[in-house]
């Protein structure tokens, strides 16, 4: 049906939270490989579209489709759209009564029906890949806010999934450690996967970033590459945000 | 703190014991070193073992009880959340007394009237009561547990392709349980308590048998005395026992 090259396309979709129109008549189309950047003030609804992206949130109007799958209320909550996409979240969300590689493990061994032997190799070598290799024994609640962050980005790309959304990943953690996840993703970024960050790390997003997508009030307000979105926004909505988060 | 209590119960008793005019305490009711007293002691302890298998049994119904009424209770869908929120109220509203007497009483009345001639002896009575009457704070119990577990956690299991059964299995229950073993715990020591009730239908357990002391005895005062330290040291081992498990469980699930 889609194209092939499309991962994901959004066609006039809205969504209400009670009376509050968060999302209204977005239209967006992701390649495959692409890598977005999503900016925009709080309550703009940049999480909610990437939420709506694996169904952890449902529109109320419109269509997405995800590799050539709809994602409706039909879909169960936990489907192959959820498996395809991998998600990071700001709070991370690592199951605290597991260790690291038990939090690794879960989802290949029970949603893929993978081997522990096999799960566990798979396991290593992302946490090599995030350069925690030796904390796979601990708790989350030994590792500081960095280190838990690359955990649960190895457990996403632990299900091989084609896109990732990250959803603010780096607004939960000291400045200082900013810099060690945002340079796994960039590392990430070299790759083929398929990504949608939302973000406010400017210079993340001139580093890795394919296209920007500015959100407000609901609406995709600017796009664009990098270069035109940083150096002559088009809109003043734009221009004054970037203004606002740039003069520091 | 617990040990405090006890110390200045005991305190209180020796300096009351010493210091009041003499008639006021007769200790000889439970002397050991005389035949009378060492005999009544040992019908006074006896109790023991009828109060702990009442509030054991009365605990281990509660918490299944408990588990049934509060799974519906979650559901999404109002019509199954309904019932088991009818029961919780219901139940709360009752005082465990009347329930006892309706239990007891009531019960084969109903029973019997249905052909069934099950007999309701005081243990059973006693046990199915108490049960039935925590039965609503433990499903409270579970039900606050479960939903205290972030959205966040639902959702990681989610994007990691876990069903419903699998989160719950998984990641919710392991982490509510921690949660939830404290407080049930907890509540061990409001059976153990109210399971003195148990004696006004007749069971022979600690306040019974201190009853049965005091008419033949007429001394009051010193063996309802022996009763009370005998449940102060019962909930003090228990809720040294709720410590260590609180401990334990709380060793690995910070954040």
């Amino acid at each position: 049906m889609a194209n092939a090259n499309l991962a994901v396309e959004f066609k006039k979709v809205n969504k209400w939270f009670d009376d509050f129109h968060v999302l209204k008549d977005i239209d967006l189309k992701i390649s495959t490989g692409e890598k977005i950047v999503i900016c925009g003030p709080s309550g703009s609804g940049k999480s909610t579209l990437v939420r709506c992206v694996n169904n952890l949130e449902r529109h109320n109007s419109g269509t997405i489709v995800v590799h050539g799958k709809e994602v409706n209320n039909k879909l169960s909550r936990v489907s192959e759209i959820s498996s395809e996409v991998g998600m990071v979240f700001q709070q991370f969300n690592l199951f605290p009564h597991l260790t690291v590689k038990e939090n690794l493990i879960l989802g290949p061994m029970k949603a893929r029906g993978l081997s522990k032997k096999k799960a566990e190799e798979r396991a290593m070598k992302l946490l090599e890949r995030v350069k925690i290799p030796e904390q796979v024994n601990k708790y989350p609640h030994q590792l500081s806010g960095g280190q838990q962050q690359r955990v649960a980005i190895a457990r996403s790309l632990c299900m091989e999934p084609k896109i990732m959304l990250f959803d603010e990943p780096t607004s939960a953690l000291d400045p200082e450690m900013i810099a060690e996840v945002l340079d796994v993703i960039i590392d990430l970024a070299q790759e083929g996967i398929t990504m949608v960050v939302v973000t406010h790390e400017m210079g993340f997003a001139k580093k890795a970033a394919d296209r920007m997508i500015f959100m407000d009030e609901g609406r995709i307000v600017e796009t664009g590459t990098p270069d035109n979105f940083f150096n002559n926004p088009e809109t003043e909505r734009c221009k004054l945000f970037l203004e606002q988060i740039l003069q520091h | 703190m617990k040990n405090k209590a006890f110390i200045i119960v005991a305190l209180f008793l020796v300096v009351g014991g010493c210091s009041s005019p003499p008639g006021t305490w007769g200790w000889y009711v439970i002397d050991p070193s005389t035949q009378n007293g060492w005999n009544n002691i040992r019908f006074l302890l006896s109790g023991f073992s009828a109060t702990i298998k009442l509030s054991v049994l009365a605990a281990l119904l509660s918490i299944l009880i408990g588990l049934v009424v509060a799974l519906p209770g979650m559901s999404l869908s109002r019509w199954v959340r309904l019932p088991s929120r009818i029961y919780v109220e219901f139940i709360r509203a009752i005082p465990l007394l009347p329930m006892l007497f309706w239990v007891f009483y009531g019960l084969p009345v109903i029973l019997k009237s249905l052909g069934l001639n099950i007999p309701i002896d005081p243990f059973w009575g006693a046990a199915i009561t108490l049960a039935i009457s925590d039965s609503a704070f433990t499903a409270e119990i579970y039900r606050g547990g479960i939903q205290s577990i972030e959205k966040g956690q639902t959702e990681a299991a989610r994007t990691v392709g876990l069903n419903y059964l699998q989160t719950m299995l998984y990641v919710i229950l392991p982490q509510a349980l921690r949660r939830i073993l404290p407080p049930l715990a907890n509540q061990f020591i409001y059976i153990v308590k109210m399971s003195a009730f148990a004696s006004v239908i007749g069971m022979q357990e600690l306040t019974r048998r201190a009853n049965e002391v005091v008419v033949s005895e007429y001394r009051p005062l010193e063996v309802y005395s022996l009763l009370i330290l005998e449940y102060l040291v019962l909930v003090l081992i228990i809720s040294s026992g709720v410590r260590w498990l609180e401990r334990k469980m709380g060793s690995d699930q910070r954040r």
